[in-house]
């Protein structure tokens, strides 16, 4: 079971968090014209990495906010973690 | 009845409690402190069982966790357990046990005219024999297995003990209490660490148990007494006996089950069976020990073959011999050590070495005593069926290709050893990538993957000096990192005998002319034979050979048989064993109780239960429940003989002719809040809500950017920057979840705030022709008149004073009202309106009335918007804004979802008025159509129109929108029906929608 650093409550364990994708997706702009393409690749096409990824989760029984959590998806080996404002460098 | 085979004195077991316990129904005695193994083996009991394949005989092969055989039935307090080690379970007054895997007695076995017969059964027999014909499977196979096999039956009984979970945080988590976990544990513990150190077996001290060492002038045992001692007393340390760390999971955090209550005759009260502990360690110390192997001979699958480590804890810990006529076959000096403590309780053993000479402290010692010691010699194989009586001995060649002369001697029991396997499974768990160590042809944990190391004999260091140093080095080292304190510790002085080193041997090859099996798995029953054979058909890699043979695949994970499958297929195949690598290592390390698994979550306890403040008066007047996600609900409220079906159709006819009141508690609600609330509905729901003046509520659709409908519900604008949202009862926690990643995430510039309010507020809907009446007597002093209260209209009231919030919505199509108050006044407003009601013939409806209210009114819920359809298909694309941009709308231009002949919801009646269609149906042309039969669309919900009283259904129907007319059939294979149907309107009750604005 990870161990999950909330940029607001701390250290907590993974069951205290739900999943929710890769972080780097961003929304197209509303009311702009989207191509058929750019439009997939928003709503399904990810990449899968096997390595670093940037991704979201959710404190769901804590702080309910969303965080951005660099992990190893091959390792699990958690990097860093982000509040949901924070740039990531 | 004596003990034959206990020694007068010595062991660490208490004489003076004497304990009487059932083996196979016949009464025997041991002492307290006994282990069902060393008890029946000081009463010279050495069947226990038959093997799984062959249904050999069976004896004890080791003393603890690495048990191959000695696997029983075990009976206690009532209950029952399969697949209990004997050689773990702590004896008590009134244990029963019982052999399995040997059918009808243990003495006597059908399964065992397999061995006789030699209908063996090769590598590959599952693979093989059983592929074909699969018609076999269910009559002859499997119930032929099931009877013959098996490792023991489980209850069927509700189990009555308890089960414990609990979380634990430490800086230093140390498995293993030997010499290497007391001393990391001390000093840890000395700079004021948090340390948990925990020992599988009921007694601390791990190996130094049975050693002849001596440590800062005490016997091993008496100096691992003493630091035990004075841990317990630091309340910085927890110790623990009989807890197995038995997975190593990722970020440090590792799985303990703690034995509580199984060496007692019953469990404590207040007390749980097992603990299990969730420990999230900063660090872990795996101090695992090593764990003997065998070496490999003819029928060395004999009762009376057993580890020499195994006898020498038997007579050390628990006074037992094992044979008093025993032969000490080696390949190092711990069969000496073995021999060395036979000798001294006055049992002359032989001792047979592979080695041609070795010289050591140990062996001189031997020599000393007058042991009969005799090099190059190997066990050629065991004699004797149920236990041993001799073995046939030869001398062997310095390359061991050459026996010399088969010898014949008397004996009673044969101790092995093939030299240390370290206990490498907790490193591998935690990801370390092992390296194989040539001097002691294992492998040990490399390169540390998380926070651990491993020290001692389960790193492959077996002198107990540098064991000591480098442990009580590490416990201080890993505990300044965390507490900045550096306690000295004084090293004690440690006195050991020197080895020497090992032989490289570990397979006596087969004499001329004799085929005996050479068991590696002892309790798969793998011979060398189905190894040669899987490498013969073809499989190379490790994990190939161990699936197809099931080598190492038993209860015991292969702790005893593993390397010997790896030296094996090195050998056949001519590469070294680290090229061959071993299969992986996965949790759990030993059988774990799945009680303990579990844990509290059993019965009501196994989800939550969520009840609406009016329960107790449902409960009181008939209610019969339903699960509705963790809510329960009433399903309907049984009046007299009535059942479901009756009962519903009451209740919804009443609402169509009178008023029903049904609590919607469940019901999601959230509170939404700022100056740009608007603006969020705006882009979450698909129509338009920027111009909803206060007071008013709209019936809204929100999407995934899928286009999928995610969920429905009204929103209710309560003042000028506050609105009201509601959620199916399904979706309410992903709704939020859905509202909050928007906000945090995506926008947010938007000043707004969600919050579920879902449980601070009780709801009831009132509903039918008459709840306007019953409206204006709740609320004397309201206008709730259609002009004061018009469709989709929103005010306060107050309800005999109590502050209530009155929405004039409808989901049963009906004039319909939805009263909420603060959830602590539920039940008073439940009872008023009730009390009210009477005179208008009130009834409460469950939620089968409710969906029949519903599905009449052709209204979706979730069976329609199921995760699968667009608006369209639920006749829902008037709610779909063509001018505003919101969540998911790009998708809707997909091709798909703008066919022509696009899925759509309709209403589906049978031909015959009379059948209800079961839900789940398909709707096909053709009922004759040869399968598989296209189908057109599915039947999503049905129910007995209380308007029409006839069945009736909803459907979603490929190019429904063109089908209302058509004859159909709705088959149901499940329920095996066939049923002609015409496919009708969704809105099979009031199409205009009059009532709900009457
Ligand atoms: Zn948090």
């Amino acid at each position: 079971m990870l161990y999950i650093n909330c940029p607001h409550c701390g250290m907590r364990s993974q069951n205290e968090f739900s999943y929710g994708g890769d972080a780097s997706v961003k929304r197209p702009e509303l009311n702009k014209e989207v191509s058929d393409q750019e439009w997939d690749n928003f709503v399904y096409n990810r990449k899968s990495l096997r390595g670093k990824h940037l991704e979201l989760w959710q404190h769901i029984s804590g702080c309910r906010q969303w965080i951005k959590v660099e992990r190893d998806t091959a390792t699990h080996e958690i990097f860093r973690t982000f509040k949901a404002d924070e740039e990531v460098a | 009845m004596t003990q034959a085979f206990r020694i007068e004195n010595g062991g660490l077991i208490n004489r003076d409690k004497k304990l009487s316990f059932k083996f196979n129904g016949k009464t025997y005695f041991g002492y307290e402190g006994d282990t069902l193994a060393s008890a029946l083996l000081a009463n010279g009991v050495h069947l226990v069982g038959r093997s799984f394949k062959y249904h050999r005989p069976r004896g004890f092969f080791g003393a603890g966790v690495d048990e191959p055989y000695a696997v029983v039935q075990l009976y206690r307090n009532g209950e029952t357990e399969p697949n209990i080690k004997a050689t773990e379970q702590e004896l008590f007054e009134g244990l029963e046990a019982k052999s399995v895997n040997c059918w009808p007695s243990v003495n006597f076995d059908i399964g065992a005219i397999n061995n006789f017969l030699k209908i063996f059964l090769p590598a590959g027999f599952y693979y093989k024999t059983f592929m074909w014909p699969k018609s076999f499977w269910f009559r002859i196979y499997e119930p032929f297995i099931r009877k013959a096999a098996g490792l023991g039956v489980a209850s069927t009984k509700h189990d009555k003990e308890r089960y414990e979970h609990k979380y634990e945080y430490c800086d230093l988590l140390i498995a293993g209490s030997g010499p290497s976990g007391l001393a990391g544990a001390y000093a840890a513990a000395k700079n004021g660490a948090k340390v948990i150190l925990a020992e599988d077996k009921p007694r601390f001290g791990g190996s130094l148990l049975t050693s002849d060492v001596n440590i800062g002038n005490q016997s091993g045992k008496d100096w691992a007494e003493g630091i035990i001692a004075e841990l317990k007393t630091m309340p910085n340390v927890v110790v623990k006996n009989r807890s197995q760390i038995f997975g190593y999971y990722d970020h440090n955090m590792l799985v303990m089950s703690e034995k509580v209550s199984d060496h007692l005759p019953s469990t404590k009260k207040y007390h749980p069976n097992k603990r299990l502990w969730y420990i999230r360690a900063k660090e872990v110390l795996i101090s695992s020990g090593s764990i003997e192997r065998p070496i490999v001979f003819g029928n060395n699958d004999t009762p009376g073959v057993m580890l020499s480590s195994a006898a020498k804890e038997y007579l050390k810990v628990y006074g037992v011999l094992v044979g008093r006529k025993p032969l000490v076959f080696t390949n190092n000096d711990s069969g000496y050590e073995t021999a060395i403590e036979f000798k001294k309780n006055g049992v002359d053993p032989v001792v047979l070495d592979s080695r041609k000479n070795a010289e050591s402290e140990i062996i001189d010692e031997a020599k000393n005593l007058g042991i009969n010691i005799k090099n190059s010699y190997v066990v050629v194989a065991a004699q004797g069926y149920k236990k041993v009586k001799s073995a046939d001995i030869a001398s062997i060649s310095e390359d061991k290709k050459q026996l010399g002369k088969i010898e014949n001697i008397q004996c009673d029991c044969i101790c092995v050893s093939g030299f240390w396997t370290p206990t490498i499974h907790l490193a591998s768990q935690s990801g370390n990538k092992t390296k194989f160590k040539e001097e002691i042809d294992a492998f040990v944990p490399g390169q540390s993957k998380q926070n651990e190391i491993t020290l001692g004999a389960a790193n492959g260091v077996f002198s107990l000096e540098e064991t000591l140093k480098t442990s009580f080095t590490a416990g201080s080292e890993l505990s300044k990192k965390l507490t900045k304190k550096d306690n000295e510790i004084a090293i004690p002085n440690v006195v050991e005998k020197k080895s020497s080193q090992h032989d490289k041997f570990w397979c006596v090859p087969l004499p001329k002319g004799k085929n005996y099996k050479r068991f590696l798995d002892f309790q798969n029953d793998v011979a060398v034979s189905d190894v040669e054979i899987a490498l013969r058909e073809g499989y190379r890699s490790i994990e190939h050979v161990k699936r197809y043979t099931t080598l190492g695949m038993a209860t015991d994970q292969g702790k005893t048989s593993n390397l010997n499958g790896l030296q094996l297929v090195s050998e056949i195949e001519n590469k070294v064993v680290p090229a061959v690598g071993h299969t992986t290592f996965r949790p759990p390390y030993t059988p774990v109780s799945i009680g303990a698994i579990v844990g509290r979550e059993v019965g009501k306890h196994s989800k939550p239960t969520r009840k609406s403040p009016m329960h107790s008066w449902h409960e009181k007047n008939n209610a019969v429940f339903v699960d509705a996600g963790v809510w329960l609900r009433p399903r309907y409220y049984k009046r007299g003989n009535e059942n479901l079906f009756e009962a519903s159709k009451r209740e919804a006819k009443n609402v169509r002719t009178n008023v029903g009141v049904c609590d919607v508690t469940t019901l999601g609600k959230i509170d939404i809040k700022g100056p740009d609330a608007a603006v969020l509905l705006n882009r979450v729901y698909t129509n338009a809500w920027l111009k909803l003046p206060v007071g008013k509520a709209r019936y809204g659709v929100m999407l995934r950017e899928d286009g999928i409908v995610m969920d429905d519900g009204t929103t209710t604008r309560i003042s000028e920057n506050h609105y009201h949202m509601t959620t199916t009862t399904a979706q309410a926690a992903n709704v939020l979840s859905h509202l909050e990643y928007y906000l945090q995430l995506v926008w947010p510039e938007l000043n707004v705030n969600v919050v579920s309010t879902t449980e601070q507020w009780a709801g009831a809907a009132i509903a039918g022709p008459k709840s306007r009446h019953l409206l204006q007597k709740l609320f004397p002093n309201s206008d709730v008149s259609n002009e004061g209260l018009p469709f989709m209209g929103y005010m306060e009231g107050d309800l005999f004073g109590v502050k209530a919030r009155i929405f004039r919505i409808s989901f049963s199509g009906e004039l319909a009202y939805e009263v909420n108050v603060e959830s602590d006044y539920g039940s008073f407003m439940w009872e008023k309106i009730m009390e009210v009601g009477g005179e208008f013939n009130i009834q409460p409806y469950g939620t089968e009335a409710l969906s029949t209210l519903r599905i009449e009114m052709g209204h979706v819920a979730g069976s329609e918007l199921d995760g699968r359809t667009i608006p369209f298909d639920n006749a829902l694309e008037g709610l779909v804004s063509k001018k505003k941009d919101f969540i998911g709308k790009r998708s809707l231009q997909r091709s798909a979802f703008t066919a022509e002949d696009r899925q759509r919801i309709v209403g589906v009646v049978p031909l015959d008025k009379q059948t209800s269609i079961p839900e789940g149906s398909h709707l096909v042309k053709d009922d004759k159509a040869p399968l598989p039969n296209p189908k057109l669309g599915h039947i999503s919900a049905s129910c007995w129109s209380v308007e029409y009283d006839n069945p009736f259904s909803l459907a979603i129907l490929k190019d429904g929108k063109n089908m209302i007319g058509q004859k159909l059939f709705a088959m149901s294979p499940l329920k095996n029906k066939v049923i002609p149907v015409e496919i009708v309107s969704s809105h099979y009750v009031d199409p205009k929608g009059e009532r709900v604005r009457s």
